[in-house]
């Protein structure tokens, strides 16, 4: 996790650097030099590339991030803290639902395999997967904000952006940017709990427990499910860092204040400090969940204990 | 031996009408209807890319043709028009004639999406094949190496990669080049490793071949199947980066019309005339889904192991 987190930073570090301009290029008037030497100065963007970034790992390694460069004395981690309860929100929102869907969805199609519920499941989690997230969210958009809006004549629609209470599951301005961004990964989850069920109801354990006339629940249950189900543990780590993670589009869409949103203008704003602590964040927030998920293994699948 | 060989010729064998592995991929691609159905919207589209490009004026040859306008010329007094026989698809913002827009979209996204792909096979099919090939120190240094990409979030490290390199296609195509080699590159060493123990190889090497011939005779061959599949499943993920990007403002610039760029217009319009990011958004899903589909023939045909 450390040497991982440590060439997301240098990589960071350096493509930051190559980028033409910097934090104090301003539109139209520019910063007069002197006052641009000053700021370099007092951020330390004076010093050697080098010396900036162990001074940026040894800052890193305290847990301090150093100030934003675009707004005047404010830490990176109180701004990032700010936007974060918005993102999470969503992303745990939408992995809550995710899920059970995406897992019924799968077991299903896949206990009746070849049936139209099995047609419909995969139809849906193929169209779900190669339809990008910002057409989903203005498909929902147009449907439900304008057109429901005319039909009803502004009586009833679902409000197009924001999110006013960050930390509360149940708002009605959750409702479209939970689909959009729950839309790939349940449909992605469901792909895989479906082909692992198929694959665990073809093992001979199973056919001996419907030999031995276990009730169908039963078997379902204790047998298919369990086993079938550790490969999609696998997945719902990465599952939820990149719900947590990658919703820059989903945030633009429906104007969330949330990470996603000011890591896209902190890129185009040069915010040094801001896009590094971003970076971190995300590359901490994914190496994370693959550690738990590891953790989980030992617990689900015996068989990892036996090989180490 | 000679002898024997030539004797063994005449006789008249009694086998079925011979099938090579290309041409019975080709027969299991046909049955699957999905999949021939995306194999002709991505012909269709081909053709739309080229010919609104080949002749290098605005237009192309569909101008030519009088089928669609100009994708640059902005009329002011014709913005937001509903489609009209003139304007098939309406016209945008500025009065530019969405049609042509979207048929020169489609080259660029196509162009994106599919020659990417020989940048990924370089990348990810060199490091693989001598991850797997050497073995020992140099497979555990590329995999590790392989390891932290692919910890790395994608859209992130394109996000900043393309910051660096200023917005244009060149850096978003090398962009998502230099990020999506990680699956192809473990590919790549999974099947060396396998191919490598089997039978006819061993024969190969007892018999002295080069290990250029090895490579080029037996191991390009037997995992061409997967490489295929793999890429041609990159190949919707690289034009959603591409029309992600430029959604988010940081890729393709205006005006120079991507489908992202399109999209980008149109949702800041919606409310104006929901029509004008419909269409590009479809042009999106339906590309993607096209793909899709192919690399689930593909898949079916070229590889009958991984077959659901």
């Amino acid at each position: 996790m450390i040497p991982v987190l440590f060439f997301v930073i240098l990589v960071t570090f350096i493509l930051m650097h190559m980028a033409p301009g910097g934090p104090w290029d301003r539109e139209g008037r520019q910063l007069s030099p002197a006052v641009i030497n000053n700021l370099n100065i007092k951020y330390g963007l004076d010093k050697p590339l080098w010396q900036q970034f162990w001074l940026y790992l040894w800052g890193a390694v305290h847990f301090d991030f150093g100030d934003s460069l675009q707004s005047p004395g404010q830490h990176v981690s109180t701004l990032l803290l700010e936007s974060w309860p918005y993102t999470l929100t969503l992303g745990a929102v939408t992995f809550v639902l995710l899920v059970p869907i995406g897992i019924g969805l799968g077991v299903i199609a896949a206990l009746r395999q070849n049936s139209w519920a099995d047609y419909g499941a995969l139809g849906l989690a193929t169209v779900a997967a190669s339809t990008p997230n910002f057409v989903v969210g203005i498909i929902l958009i147009i449907v439900f904000s304008l057109e429901l809006n005319k039909i009803t004549g502004g009586n009833f629609y679902l409000p197009t952006g924001g999110l006013p209470q960050p930390y509360n599951p149940f708002q009605i301005q959750l409702i479209m940017p939970v689909i959009t961004l729950g839309a790939l990964p349940t449909a992605y989850i469901a792909r895989l709990t479906r082909s692992s069920t198929l694959e665990t109801l073809r093992q001979d354990f199973v056919r001996t427990a419907w030999a031995k006339g276990l009730r169908p629940r039963l078997v379902v249950i204790r047998h298919v499910l369990k086993n079938s189900l550790i490969p999609v543990v696998t997945a719902l780590g990465p599952t939820f860092a990149f719900l947590v993670t990658g919703s820059f589009i989903v945030e633009t869409v429906f104007a969330i204040p949330g990470i996603g949103r000011s890591f896209v203008t902190s890129i185009s704003s040069r915010d040094y400090t801001m896009i590094l602590g971003t970076t971190l964040l995300y590359a901490g927030m994914i190496a994370l969940m693959n550690l738990i998920v590891d953790v989980l293994y030992v617990f689900i699948d015996p068989r990892v204990r036996l090989n180490s | 031996m000679a002898t024997a060989i030539g004797v063994a010729n005449q006789v008249d064998w009694d086998v079925p009408e011979q099938t090579g592995l290309w041409q019975d991929a080709w027969i299991r691609f046909r049955r699957n209807r999905l999949a021939v159905a995306g194999l002709a919207v991505v012909i269709i589209l081909i053709v739309i890319a080229f010919g609104a490009r080949l002749p290098a004026t605005p237009g192309g040859l569909w101008k030519i043709l009088h089928i669609t306008g100009d994708p640059f010329s902005q009329n002011v007094v014709d913005t937001y028009a509903h489609p009209s026989l003139q304007h098939p698809l309406g016209t945008d913002i500025l009065g530019r004639d969405q049609m042509s827009r979207i048929f020169y979209g489609a080259s660029i996204s196509l162009a994106i999406g599919i020659i990417v792909q020989f940048l990924v096979l370089v990348i990810g099919g060199s490091i693989g094949m001598a991850a797997g090939y050497y073995g020992g120190r140099v497979d555990n240094l590329l995999m590790r190496f392989t390891d932290i990409m692919y910890a790395f979030p994608d859209l992130l490290l394109v996000l900043v990669f393309v910051a660096a390199f200023g917005p244009s296609f060149w850096s978003i195509f090398i962009a998502i080049g230099i990020t999506s080699w990680v699956g192809l590159a473990r590919l790549v060493r999974g099947q060396v490793l396998s191919i490598k123990e089997k039978e006819y190889v061993e024969a190969a090497i007892m018999t002295g071949s080069s290990p250029i011939k090895l490579i080029l005779k037996h191991l390009v061959p037997n995992s061409l199947g997967p490489v295929i599949v793999t890429l041609t499943f990159g190949i919707p993920s690289a034009i959603f980066t591409e029309a992600a990007l430029s959604f988010l403002g940081i890729g393709i610039r205006p005006p120079e019309p991507s489908w992202g760029v399109m999209i980008e217009d149109g949702y800041s319009g919606i409310f104006a005339d929901p029509l004008q990011v419909l269409f590009p958004a479809i042009a999106v899903a339906l590309t993607m889904l096209s793909f899709t589909f192919i690399g689930d023939g593909l898949r079916d045909a070229l590889d009958p192991r991984m077959r659901r």
